[in-house]
């Protein structure tokens, strides 16, 4: 793949609203999809939606448990259902329902995320998702995904309205610029190569993609070092193929996510490189196990080093 | 569908009872006292009221059954074999090794609609999917069979709500007031009562019934919905162990297995009620 150079004004919508706008494209042509929402479809984007298809919104009120429940009632007779719901209730709060009805009956219901990681920033750790990866990686039969940009949103919904199985996606606020301006493929599983290089590698998933790339730029202006970077969509199942493709170049290796350090995916890349005999220097950039500092996401993402500066400087510190 | 006289189900139910425990025996597992309290409900919905068979199972306007009280599976197991969804001696290998009948509902056994044993669960996929039925303009019905102990969870309140809010005339929950949960009374644990007035309160109709008089189950059942544009409530006053005169209302029946003396004197009981009948 060639190098791309991304462009920061196209495109640079909240993955949310490319979710909602997508989700209404599809409703147009398919009268099977249904969004299921609990109290939430402000927060989701979906006021249009429930304008434009009030047949095919349920509202369940705020009551995360029935949501899950009753969206995978809903699946189980043909719906594509999207249960809607802020990332941190949906997958603590309805977690059993998450494993039971949903993955364990293989009711095909879609689990949006809204707000996830540290989006909801200052309002505290009630509403931030740090621990929805490692939950949901540790529950057999659905996928978990964080889409980066808005290309991949718009196809990670495509693909999981067309998905026969559960699938876990999870989506910001923040507006996002497109990673590249290339037509790539977009496949569950396949982790997307935003550049290709030799020094390091970047493995980073959706709100983390953008300044884990733009480390990479700031290390082959400032340093010389060309780094791949991938975005790793999906982290349940792991692309290992192109894990093992890129670790066969021995090159230090930095994850990057908006996620707890433990359970999610750095430590799923180790897991993976580890029982495969990939030896190659490994840092696990993600929020530390602690009570997380209070501000914004931005406040957030400075304070543990997840900005192109941190991620940048923790990866030149992995190649000495 | 035969609608089946009082008497017909009756004869139906001790075989049912009789095959309950043989499997329960022979596995040395089960929920004994709550297998028995449901079966009798069980064998109206399958037999009398639900449109539902191994023939129509995959079409999408079939009645759909689904158990809350999961841990009573015995009781659908033998039903399902008795409807012709899979042979009965499959339950011969029941909670073995690689078996699909386990301790609870699981899809991979044919007639099964939903895997539950977590409580608080059937309910609100019940909402789901009788809100499903709505949205598609589809006649068919559902019903869940929820028991008394699991009414503390607070997902059923959830998904109560909810039903009303849909008018979900569509929907009837049974529970198995069986009166007993694995600690004790249930008024003792965590009590619900009084059952109907609060439903009734979350804009449910509610009737109360006898679990093991015939005659009245199938009242009750022709009777749906019990008011338009409501979801329907089926309390059914039941006796856990029923059938069994040591295991009435006594709580190590809960999943109690008997003992070869305990089997004989039970298939003996059955045998005299039969013969009866």
């Amino acid at each position: 793949m060639g190098e791309t150079i991304a462009n920061p004004h196209v495109s640079e919508k909240p993955n949310l609203e490319v979710f909602s706008s997508t989700l209404q494209n599809l409703a147009h042509d398919d009268r099977q999809i249904v969004v299921v929402t609990s109290d939430s479809r402000g927060s989701g984007k979906l006021v249009p939606f429930g304008q434009k298809y009030p047949e095919q919104i349920i509202e369940v009120g705020i009551a995360e448990q029935n949501l899950v429940g009753v969206a995978a009632g809903l699946a189980s007779t043909g719906k594509k259902v999207f249960a809607v719901s802020p990332a941190c209730f949906l997958t603590a709060r309805s977690l059993e329902q998450i494993k039971a009805d949903v993955a364990y009956s293989d009711n095909p219901v879609n689990v949006i995320g809204i707000s996830a990681g540290v989006s909801y920033g200052a309002l505290g750790s009630t509403h931030h998702s740090l621990h929805d990866f490692a939950a949901l990686r540790a529950i057999n039969n659905i996928l978990v995904v964080a889409p980066a940009d808005n290309f991949e949103t718009e196809q990670a919904i495509r693909a999981a309205a067309a998905f026969p199985h559960p699938v876990y996606l999870r989506f910001g606020k923040k507006p996002m610029p497109l990673l590249s301006e290339e037509e790539t493929s977009f496949e569950f599983g396949k982790g997307r190569v935003i550049q290709e290089g030799d020094d390091l590698t970047f493995v980073a998933t959706g709100e983390t993609v953008w300044p884990a790339l733009q480390a990479a730029r700031k290390l082959e202006r400032e340093q010389g070092l060309r780094a791949t970077v991938i975005s790793m969509h999906t982290i349940k199942p792991l692309d290992e193929n192109l894990l093992a493709r890129v670790a066969a170049k021995g090159a230090p290796m930095v994850t990057v996510e908006e996620h707890s350090v433990y359970g999610g995916l750095g430590e799923a890349c180790a897991s993976f490189l580890m029982q495969n005999g990939l030896a190659l220097p490994f840092k696990i950039m993600a929020i530390p196990d602690e009570y997380t500092v209070t501000g914004s996401q931005g406040d957030i993402f400075r304070h543990y080093g997840l900005t192109e500066e941190g991620i940048a400087e923790t990866a030149l510190q992995l190649c000495k | 569908m035969t609608l089946m006289t009082p008497k017909e189900l009756a004869r139906k139910s001790v075989d049912y009872r009789k095959k309950i425990l043989k499997y329960i025996y022979s596995a040395k597992a089960g929920h004994t006292g709550g297998s028995l309290s449901c079966v009798d409900i069980l064998n109206v919905l399958y037999n009398d009221v639900m449109q539902v068979s191994p023939e129509n199972f995959a079409s999408p306007d079939r009645d759909r059954y689904i158990q809350s009280k999961g841990h009573s599976v015995e009781a659908l197991y033998v039903v399902l074999a008795d409807q012709g969804f899979f042979p009965e001696s499959d339950l011969e290998t029941l909670c073995q090794y690689q078996s699909h009948y386990i301790g609870h509902p699981t899809k991979k056994v044919n007639g099964i609609e939903q895997n539950t044993g977590s409580l608080g669960h059937g309910l609100a996929l019940s909402v789901g999917t009788a809100l499903a039925a709505k949205l598609d303009k589809r006649d068919y019905r559902v019903f869940t069979l929820l028991g008394d102990g699991e009414l503390p969870e607070g997902s059923n309140w959830e998904a109560a709500l909810l039903a009303a809010q849909y008018k979900l005339d569509n929907l009837c929950a049974i529970i198995d007031h069986n009166k007993l949960q694995i600690t004790g009374p249930t008024c003792d644990v965590c009590n619900t009562d009084p059952i109907d007035a609060k439903f009734e309160a979350f804009g449910w109709e509610v009737k109360h019934v006898d679990g093991h008089d015939f005659a009245q189950l199938k009242e009750t059942f022709q009777s749906l919905p019990f008011q338009g544009e409501k979801p329907s409530l089926v309390i059914a006053h039941t006796i856990k162990g029923r059938g069994i005169s040591f295991m009435e209302n006594q709580l190590k029946w809960h999943h109690g297995v008997p003992s070869p003396e305990q089997y004989e004197q039970a298939q003996e009981e059955l045998n005299v009620l039969s013969e009866a009948l």
